[in-house]
């Protein structure tokens, strides 16, 4: 039963999307704009997680990432989507486009992940943290000089093709491929990485290869959560992607457990819905997150969700 | 010609403000072996602490300048020291990325909470003329009284720090700390001491720092240190990271290159100059200019 777990996980995600959307008209839109931007959220976190948690590489530019995929699918919409599906389009024919667009954006995330990956990965901790986090900012402050896509005015008029399915679908589909990946035999070489690098390339792993795989991955689902974004807010802004989102996600994660998928999605559900329970305390979030993320590190470091306590893994 | 030595003059008034602020992060880095994330936002604070000072002393003049920027570089001595008790301190015997992830929160804390409408406030707010504001001329190259200031400072505050590292008890335990840690508590180093002083002692050349960038660039805000301390943590890996010369010479070099490239054609790229510098130094010699190659030992 354990050994099929993230199939059936797949399995139930796609019913439960279904069945939600079946009367998604009945629920209240409040409800299902959160819902969406929950699950936005635990896309990221949980893709996020297989870089920073399972494989143990801090990453501080995942909102760059998602950027990236907001903008690629976003532009695809808005320029390739009127060509290709003429005036009066059919559900089936809109639904495989924006499939198409979305997976175009994840792949454009991908490639800036190995474009990005491939000279910091070789850097270790903190210096990755930085150069990530560096990174994050050039492709926002590229994003802002191209007059293709709006500059510093955003992409605008993207047409709303982010239903609670799509959102679904998405989060089942990442939880799925990020946990199946780090269960399966090559995805062992990512908790090697993450435990002991230098005794996982001692018996003949390919950390650097296996960090980069990591780290592509992970920017590929950012990049769909970005194209979600996109298709739900139907404008896109540079600084909507800021270093301010990046720590949102890592705030995600960490609170969750870094590696532990379930309470990095109870985190991210929980941080999503935390500002719009307690509206007075929103204009202090970050001030908020900065002393989750202290106390955490001193009171609690395996995660405030993190079930297992597992000692043996921490060095 | 002319050009050339305005810009490198203006280069080297720029790079010393880098230095200040590298040498904090390759001090620290040299004893405890982590990045100290907060360390640019105690730039900002000490920018902060200078304007409020200033508002106390005359302005423009020779002793008040030099009462802000001692005052601010107290303060700043004793917020590093602070912070390092109380964050980084009970950490130290864990993992590396936990002391990371808090440096990150004691970072956004100080930045966040600065922008608290009853700490800083948002908005931009203006840096008093607290030094005598004249310039010079030599020839046709135009040197500013804040450039001559800054460069004046800097070289002070180096040439104290390297006698202070390589002659005094103190700095002498502070090498022998990053070193080999271990080994120095074993001859009778209290760590505990040195770290503190380390961090006091880094802090304090950022806030100088933050007061010599406020008074060449006098509008101030709680994310002013950000970008600075980017290009800065560049620098330190520049010169080659725990070195301190290098920390010096990373900075100016980073500062010349990057006013260069301002004054040219490319000017929108001129943050990004500091990123390309990096990877290219992380892939050819990740050691650094002055820094020596060290092999990992299991």
């Amino acid at each position: 039963m354990r050994r099929y777990l993230p199939q059936l996980g797949l399995i139930f995600g796609i019913v439960v999307a279904a069945i939600v959307t079946r009367y998604s008209d009945a629920i209240d839109p409040y409800v299902l704009d959160i819902a969406t931007g929950a699950g936005i959220n635990v896309i990221l976190a949980v893709s996020l997680n297989l870089v920073n948690g399972h494989t143990g590489q801090f990453s501080l530019g995942h909102a760059g990432f998602m950027a990236v995929g907001a903008y690629v699918s976003g532009a695809c919409s808005l320029f390739l989507g009127p060509r290709l599906l003429g005036d009066d389009p059919t559900a089936l024919s809109q639904g495989l486009f924006f499939l198409g667009a979305l997976t175009v954006g994840g792949l454009g995330a991908g490639l800036a992940g190995l474009l990005v990956g491939v000279p910091s990965l070789r850097l270790r901790g903190d210096y990755l943290a930085l150069v990530t986090l560096g990174f994050g900012e050039i492709i926002r402050v590229i994003i802002q000089n191209m007059d293709v896509v709006g500059g510093a005015l955003g992409l605008n008029g993207i047409p709303p093709y982010t239903t609670i399915f799509w959102v679904l679908g998405c989060v089942a589909l990442t939880i799925y491929v990020v946990t199946s990946l780090v269960r399966s035999t090559y995805g062992r070489g990512f908790i090697a990485t993450h435990d002991d690098e230098v005794a996982a390339a001692s018996v003949g792993l390919d950390t650097t290869r296996y960090k980069i795989v990591a780290f592509v991955v992970g920017a590929f689902f950012a990049g769909i959560a970005g194209g979600l974004y996109g298709h739900f807010k139907l404008t896109v802004l540079p600084t909507g992607f800021d270093f301010t989102k990046s720590i949102e996600i890592v705030v995600m994660v960490i609170l969750g457990g870094m590696g532990n998928t379930l309470g990095v999605v109870l985190a991210a559900i929980l941080l999503t819905l935390l500002p719009e329970l307690l509206r007075p305390i929103a204009e202090y979030r970050m001030v908020l997150y900065a002393l989750l993320l202290i106390a955490l590190m001193l009171l609690r470091p395996q995660g405030l969700l993190n079930i297992r306590v597992s000692k043996k893994r921490r060095t | 010609m002319v050009e050339f030595l305005q810009q490198v003059i203006n280069g080297v008034s720029l790079g010393a403000i880098y230095a200040l602020l590298a040498l904090g992060y390759t001090m620290v880095y040299g004893v405890l072996r982590f990045i100290n994330f907060a360390h640019c936002d105690v730039f900002m604070i000490g920018a902060f602490a200078g304007m409020y000072i200033g508002r106390h002393v005359p302005e423009e003049t020779v002793w008040g300048g030099l009462t802000v920027l001692a005052g601010a570089m107290l303060i700043c001595a004793v917020l590093g020291i602070v912070i390092e008790r109380l964050a980084y301190r009970p950490l130290r015997s864990g993992p590396t990325l936990n002391v990371l992830i808090t440096a990150i929160g004691v970072s956004l804390f100080l930045e966040y909470g600065a922008q608290d409408e009853h700490v800083f406030g948002q908005r931009p707010q203006a840096f008093p003329q607290i030094f005598p504001n004249t310039s010079f001329q030599l020839g046709d190259v135009r040197l500013s009284s804040n450039q001559l200031i800054v460069i004046v400072v800097t070289v002070i505050l180096l040439v104290g720090l390297r006698l202070f590292v390589m002659r005094t008890r103190l700095g002498t335990a502070m090498r022998a700390l990053s070193f080999n840690p271990k080994a120095a508590q074993l001859v009778g180093v209290n760590n505990n001491v040195v770290i503190s002083a380390t961090f006091g002692l880094g802090s304090a050349l950022a806030g100088a720092g933050g007061i010599l960038y406020a008074m060449n660039y006098p509008s101030i805000e709680p994310f002013m240190g950000v970008m600075p301390g980017l290009k800065a943590f560049v620098a330190a890996v520049l010169g080659g990271i725990g070195n301190i010369p290098g920390a010096a010479l990373g900075g100016l070099l980073l500062g010349v290159v990057e006013t260069f490239v301002n004054g040219s054609d490319y000017s929108t790229y001129k943050d990004a100059i500091a990123f390309a510098i990096l990877i290219l130094i992380l892939l050819f010699r990740p050691a650094g200019l002055l820094g020596r190659s060290t092999v990992e030992k299991v």
